[in-house]
This record gives C-alpha cells, structure tokens and sequence, in this order.
C-alpha cells in the first residue's frame, strides 16, 4: 500500500535535475503549468549557488502540466531539460504539442525518441516520484521552495 | 470543533448532480469530509487538485473523500468541471452552514467554514480532526495520510 505520511523531502541524488554547482542551494517544487512558478523562476535562476528542481504538476489547476513536466522529462534525457523548462516558463501561450515539437528540433533533439520517451512509463514514474517526495514533505501549492531540505517559501494566498 | 470521540452530526446534503446525500449513506465505511471555504477560490481550487491528485491512495486506505462548503449545487458542478476531479461536493448552502456549524467549523464574521477535516469511522464517529489556523492555508495531503496511518 502506498506511504504518502509525512516525510522530509529527500536529500539530493544523483537523479536530481540540477542547475549550478556548489553544496549550498534551493529544491523547488514546481509546476510548469502554473503563472507563479513561472514568474519566481527567473528570481530563482538568479539566486546564487545550486538549484534543484522537482516535478509537481497538479492536473486540475493546470490541464497541460501532466504533459509539460513529461516534455521537460523527455529532453532531459537528451540533456537539455533546463532548456525545455526556460522556454516552457517564458512562452507560457505555446504548449500544445506541436509547440513542444517545435522546441524539441530547436534544441536539436531526436524528435522519435522524444516523443516515445515522454510517453513512457518510466518518465511517468521519475515524474511521480518527485511528485510524491512533495506530498510527503508537505508541498500545498506551489512553487514550494526549500532550503536544505526545509520548506521557506510557498507564495502568499489569501484563501 | 466537534471533538474526536463524538457521534458525528448526520446530515442530508445535495452533491454537485443534486442528488441528496446523507451521512448515515456511508454507515460501515470512513468518511474524510472536507470543509472549504468555497468554490473557485484559489486556495480551495488547489487543495482539492492536489487531494485529487492522491485520491487513488486515500481510496486503497478504505476512505471516501468529500468536500463541503456552502455554495449551491450548481456551483460544485461547474468547480467539479472546472478542476477536472471527481470528488463528490457537498452543498451547505440552505440553511447556509448548517452543517459546519454542527461541525464547529462555521466562520460566523466570514459567512464560511474554515478549512476543516474530519475523519469519520466506520461507527459515525469523530475520529480525526484538523482545523487550519486561518482560511488561506490548507493541510497538505500528507496530513490524511498520517491521519490513516
């Protein structure tokens, strides 16, 4: 059965999506469907020292997320998911999939195995995966970001 | 807050279709009902997203998930629709709070219930509380999971 109690997200692996060098950083849960996200990630970039982003796509606040973050997967495993993210945030109006196609030839990926990988169960589990540390470290809306493994900011709302 | 422990108040609510719903309909299963504030919120809209998002796990636990709040029946349908989940929506909404009230989750200076769960056994009985300590925050789905764990 699965375990979703409460957990500290965990630490940085190997499998990580990471931006920036150094032991000292962020991990932010983050949703490429969502405006907020989209406007705290360029801030993000800029903060000094490490930058781990984590998959959390919430389907019913933004529909096209679910295929967004599996995009994003899928050029990581060419080695430009920082590339898909960046464009996804700064052109929030184009993400169909002929838009996602359209990224994927500019930053020279094999369009065959970009296709079959962002469908494939394996993206969807690594997508889970990150998804589930947020549940578990408590993530309730994002983007959620936390310092050394505890959360500091989460955007303000009213209710 | 109604305390743990407590039968919990039965009720007779119409759900997003209109179709009355009642607590005692769940007798010999647990119930995690959901107090909001109110559809379309943004705050409301993402706790029931990301409640979606794990409903499968919280249904392998034995527990139904059903939202409350205070708007009409038409108004949970177009939520429902909007967000693309199928938590069932209960509607307080005449006379308005009624039910929150008996739950002691009514913000009578808000005219809505805070945002509240309660665990309800297999018995009717209270047996899990949580009350966020103002509106614009919600427990993560985590906090169900420690509940039934």
């Amino acid at each position: 059965m699965s375990d979703l109690s409460s957990a500290p997200i965990p630490p940085v692996g190997p499998d990580d999506h990471v931006r920036g060098e150094g032991e000292e950083g962020s991990i932010v849960y983050a949703d490429l469907g969502c405006p907020r996200c989209a406007a705290a990630w360029q801030r993000l970039c800029e903060e000094t020292g490490r930058l781990v982003f984590r998959h959390f796509p919430v389907a019913g606040k933004h529909p096209r997320s679910p295929a967004l973050h599996a995009a994003a997967e899928a050029a990581g495993q060419q080695g430009c998911f920082f590339e898909m993210v960046d464009s996804l945030y700064a052109d929030r109006g184009r993400v169909d999939d002929p838009h996602l196609w359209e990224r994927a030839r500019g930053f020279g990926l094999d369009l065959d195995r970009f296709e079959a990988d962002r469908r494939s169960a394996e993206t969807e589990d690594r997508i889970k995966r990150d998804f589930r540390s947020g549940i578990r470290g408590g993530v309730a809306g994002t983007p959620a970001v936390f310092d050394a493994c505890t959360l500091v900011a989460v955007r303000e709302r009213e209710f | 807050m109604i305390a743990v422990g407590e039968q919990a108040p039965d009720f007779t609510l119409r759900n997003q279709d209109g179709e009355k719903v009642s607590l005692s309909d769940f007798a010999g299963r647990k119930l995690m009902l959901v107090f909001y504030p109110g559809d379309f919120s943004p705050v409301c809209g993402d706790q029931l997203s990301i409640y979606q998002e794990v409903k499968p796990e919280i249904e392998e636990k034995g527990v139904e998930l059903v939202g409350i709040s205070v708007d009409g029946f038409f108004a949970h349908k177009a939520f429902q629709e909007k967000l693309g989940i199928d938590t069932m929506l209960l509607s307080d909404f005449e006379p308005k709070g009624e039910v929150a009230r008996a739950y002691g989750s009514y913000v009578e200076k808000m005219g809505f219930a805070n945002r509240t769960l309660v665990l309800v056994d297999e018995d009717g009985k209270v047996a899990w509380t949580y009350a966020s300590p103002n509106p614009g925050e919600f427990p993560g789905a985590n906090v169900i999971f420690d509940a039934l764990s």
